[in-house]
């Protein structure tokens, strides 16, 4: 017999272990490796904040990377025009975000499904424009590159321990530290009262207004809260990559990706939007790194696939391919194969598979 | 007030191309349900056909058709390939789906043809600016015009005089009812799907040579469709077509005008969307709100 | 007479519940047949079963052809019908259209004779010919929905519950309809009905659906005269 409990224990066992293996990683890799991970966690925290908006509150939005940018933004800021270190700049880019989500969430109010899809792809393809408007940094660009100094840890970190720079080493550990406080409050959000009105409202706004739920509240809060999660991704993204910057392309891309991770992971699933972050990243890696150095024997394809141009290509046609064979994600997939695993076992059809979020 | 003159007929020559755009997202949106942000780069693939053929020696207007055709048939392949796997999937799968065709497009293009930019393309037309008083109206507006008003015309016979269109009309009301009767839904998404090519294909091979042919030429003029299509209501070729103009014009005065706007003129696509739709959810000749996505 | 529809072993199933367990039934040419049942019996699954519009095996014959596995659009091409229940009319279309839309696999010439022909025999539809299907009264619908499927030439016509939602009025003239297009042109139909009195009026056999299988069949005189059919359908 396999019961809800031990699923739970399993569960618990299993995060422990990866978080150890996470913790334990910068140990075994080198500081490109280590980064990338870093990137897979802090796309992975935008992700989960997206979630709480489109998985659990039903919103769809394609606009994410401007939150992400205005926190990059904040951060990178504060940092190189002010002499802050990181930590600080959290305190006001998480707030920040959280202002800038509440003011878009408002209008949002108003605008259903596609449309608001739309408008937030708004905000995707404006962002940059503003940055470009406002933010006179290197050379009177957007862009904003942060030196050494201005990235190196605060005294009280200790030097490093493994085989990679203390910084990286630091940028690392912050994007953990971030996820795993997002991931434990993503769940505490999630299984709350207003984690179930989240829910109440995306599928039945009526009929959850009529028991007392204040709709319009629960969804410009869902907003503040994804914008929060996206700002502080997007903060420390910049320990990672050392810049803040805007680009239309890359700005909607980093939404697209959000959307992407959550999607591949399992919508409305709390650790399906950091697979998804990995697979997405992971993803990208291999088909930009790894393939083009296998493809010496494929001949004619070796010019197509060898072409860095390609990998977007290959990336969409994946991702058209995944969502063919996995329409729920990852994590959908595992529950529908775990929930036929147990049904099997019990000799009880009685764990139906999780509903999975529109 | 001639300077005024000047900017709202450029405003309506790129609200044409616009609003071309947008019937093809309207039509795609009524047959399938599907917002398709891949629209614009299905235009951009077909104009590099066009350029491809061009380069090849072919005139201009053979070189047009046939980018027209084989965009037509690229258009309902995609349906058939792509679109049809998943749609009856959630919303947001289809989402990811015409956005992972938009990356596949965007990057195939590249591949395929370089990704330098082409200044090379032909011009269907002799470049030519007339000076009635002292307002400038250059050929390519009375082109785009003349275009917009040559193709509202012809989908209008077709869905108005014609079997084929009276069966399309009736797959978008109620594919249920439309497939009962006996229609072949299946091959009328095709069809739609490949006409919406078609149709975005055309408008590409007229604009994209005032502006260069590369990678990205289609993104912005795509985002003005949109904007155009949420505009006049996603379900309404008429509103497609007032919305582009719409918005093609209020971008051109803008640029004009307002200065403070100067390199966020995007603000204003957005800004008419989220005006609108606070008022109107269902766009300006919308009848339905749009729920799907 | 000859059979037209010849069903054995008809079961079919949305996803993984099965609805109908093995049906077997007849409908002859010329024949008006009736099938009762409570909700959920599976009668609107028959139907759909029928058309090709769920998942479905067994063995179905219609003039000639096995159906089962066929698409809707191939099984309407061979001469079946369907009325799908609740107004199955085209809302956007107009009535002249929906019409025109019913003859849509038809090459010969006498589409706008037909057409003619229906509106004779439903003058409100002559009446509002340009007018959009969806402005139509709830019993203008369903005669729209049933004179779109005669447009096609059927050899059989389903219909899933035309009375549904209708006002008894409309419903008794549009069955009194429907009784002498089956008499006077001999139109074999199949009917899903739950008002049990309407339907026996005008069918000659009939068959009674409990949860996916026929529990009772025989001529409508002898379903009415069945104790267990009058108590759970007829109300007496």
């Amino acid at each position: 017999m396999v019961s809800r409990r031990q699923t739970q224990v399993i569960g618990l066992v299993m995060s422990i272990i990866v978080l150890v293996l996470l913790i334990w990683l910068p140990h075994h890799n080198g500081s490109t490796n280590t980064l990338r991970w870093a990137q897979v966690l802090y796309i992975g925290v935008a992700a989960m904040g997206l979630n709480l908006l489109t998985g659990y509150n039903g919103q769809v939005s394609i606009g994410h990377g401007a939150f992400f940018g205005v926190g990059a933004y904040t951060s990178a800021l504060l940092m190189h025009n002010h002499g802050w270190s990181f930590l600080p700049t959290l305190l006001v880019a998480a707030p920040l975000c959280f202002l800038v989500g509440v003011l878009v969430g408002f209008p949002a109010l108003r605008v259903k499904g596609l449309y608001l899809a739309l408008v937030t792809l708004g905000l995707a393809v404006l962002f940059p424009d503003l940055t470009k408007k406002y933010v006179h940094a290197t050379g009177g660009t957007n862009l904003v590159s942060l030196n050494r100094g201005e990235l190196s840890p605060p005294a009280w970190v200790p030097t490093s321990v493994s085989a990679i720079g203390r910084d990286d080493q630091w940028a690392y550990y912050v994007c953990l530290g971030a996820a795993v406080v997002l991931v434990i409050a993503a769940l505490l959000i999630v299984r709350s009262r207003f984690g179930r009105a989240l829910i109440a409202v995306r599928d039945h706004e009526s009929a959850a207004a009529s028991v007392g739920i204040n709709a319009a509240r629960v969804k410009v809060m869902a907003f503040a809260l994804s914008a929060l999660y996206a700002g502080i991704a997007g903060s420390c993204s910049v320990l990672v990559t050392h810049l803040a910057n805007a680009e239309k392309v890359q700005t909607f891309q980093l939404s697209i990706e959000f959307l992407v991770a959550l999607v591949i992971g399992g919508t409305a699933t709390v650790v399906g939007p950091l697979l998804g972050a990995w697979l997405v990243v992971t993803l990208q890696h291999w088909i930009s790194d790894t393939l083009p150095q296998h493809v010496g024997s494929l001949g004619p394809l070796k010019r197509v696939l060898g072409d860095p141009a390609a990998s977007p290509a290959l990336f969409g046609i994946m991702l058209i391919l995944f969502v063919f064979v996995l329409p729920d994600g990852v994590v959908g997939g595992f529950r529908r194969a775990w929930a036929r695993f147990v049904r099997n076992r019990n000799q009880t059809p009685h764990h139906a598979p999780a509903p999975l979020a529109t | 007030m001639s300077l005024f003159l000047t900017q709202l007929m450029n405003g309506i020559g790129n609200g044409a191309v616009y609003a071309s755009l947008a019937l093809a997202l309207v039509l795609i949106f009524r047959t399938t349900g599907i917002l398709n942000f891949a629209q614009g780069e299905m235009a951009l693939y077909s104009t590099y056909l066009f350029w491809y053929f061009t380069d090849r020696g072919l005139p201009v207007v053979v070189a047009i058709l046939a980018a027209m055709a084989l965009s037509f048939i690229g258009g309902a392949l995609v349906e058939r390939v792509v679109i049809r796997p998943v749609e009856h999937s959630s919303p947001l799968v289809l989402v990811i789906v015409t956005i992972g065709l938009f990356l596949a497009l965007n990057s195939i293009v590249q591949v395929q043809f370089g990704s330098d930019i082409k200044t090379n393309l032909p011009r269907a037309y002799p470049k030519h600016t007339w000076r009635p008083g002292n307002v400038q109206i250059s050929a390519d507006t009375l082109v785009l015009v003349g275009m917009l008003a040559v193709v509202c015309v012809l989908l209008y016979l077709l869905f108005q005089r014609t079997k084929i269109g009276l069966a399309m009309r009736a797959v978008a009301s109620s594919s249920e009812s439309a497939r009962l009767s006996g229609v072949p839904v299946g091959q009328m998404l095709m069809f739609g799907w490949g006409l919406a090519a078609a149709l975005g294909a055309l408008a590409g091979v007229l604009v994209i040579p005032q502006i260069g042919l590369q990678a990205s030429s289609m993104q912005s003029i795509l985002v003005f469709s949109f904007a155009a299509a949420a505009l006049g209501g996603f379900d309404s070729p008429v509103g497609a077509v007032v919305g582009g103009l719409i918005v093609g014009v209020a971008e051109a005065l803008t640029t004009q005008y307002v200065h403070a706007l100067n390199g966020i003129v995007l603000i204003v696509p957005f800004g008419l969307i989220l005006g609108v739709l606070m008022v109107r959810p269902q766009g300006l000749f919308g009848r339905r709100t749009v729920e799907r996505v | 007479m000859s059979v037209l529809l010849e069903v054995s072993e008809l079961r079919a199933s949305y996803g993984a519940v099965r609805v109908l367990h093995g049906l077997d039934f007849v409908v002859n040419e010329g024949e008006a047949v009736v099938i009762l049942g409570a909700n959920g019996a599976g009668k609107t699954t028959t139907l759909r079963a029928l058309s090709g519009m769920v998942e479905t095996s067994g063995h179905v014959h219609f003039d000639g052809h096995s159906i089962v596995g066929s698409r809707s659009e191939q099984i309407s091409r061979i001469g079946i019908a369907h009325v799908p229940q609740g107004r199955g009319t085209i809302v956007d279309l107009t009535v002249a259209e929906n019409l025109r839309i019913g003859a849509y696999r038809r090459r010969d010439r006498e589409v706008a004779a037909d057409i003619e022909r229906w509106y004779d025999v439903f003058p409100k539809l002559e009446a509002r010919a340009d007018q959009q299907a969806g402005n139509l009264s709830g019993g203008e619908q369903q005669m729209l929905a049933i004179a779109r499927a005669l447009m096609s030439r059927p050899k059989l016509v389903l219909l899933d519950e035309p009375s549904l939602g209708l006002a008894p009025i409309v419903t008794q003239e549009l069955f009194r309809t429907l009784g002498e297009l089956n008499h006077t042109e001999g139109l074999s139909m199949l009917i899903v009905e739950q008002n049990a009195n309407l339907a026996l009026g005008i069918g000659s056999r009939g068959y009674v659906l409990e949860t996916g299988s026929i529990v009772v069949s025989g001529t409508t005189d002898e379903l009415a005269g069945d104790d267990g059919v009058r108590r759970a359908y007829l109300g007496v």
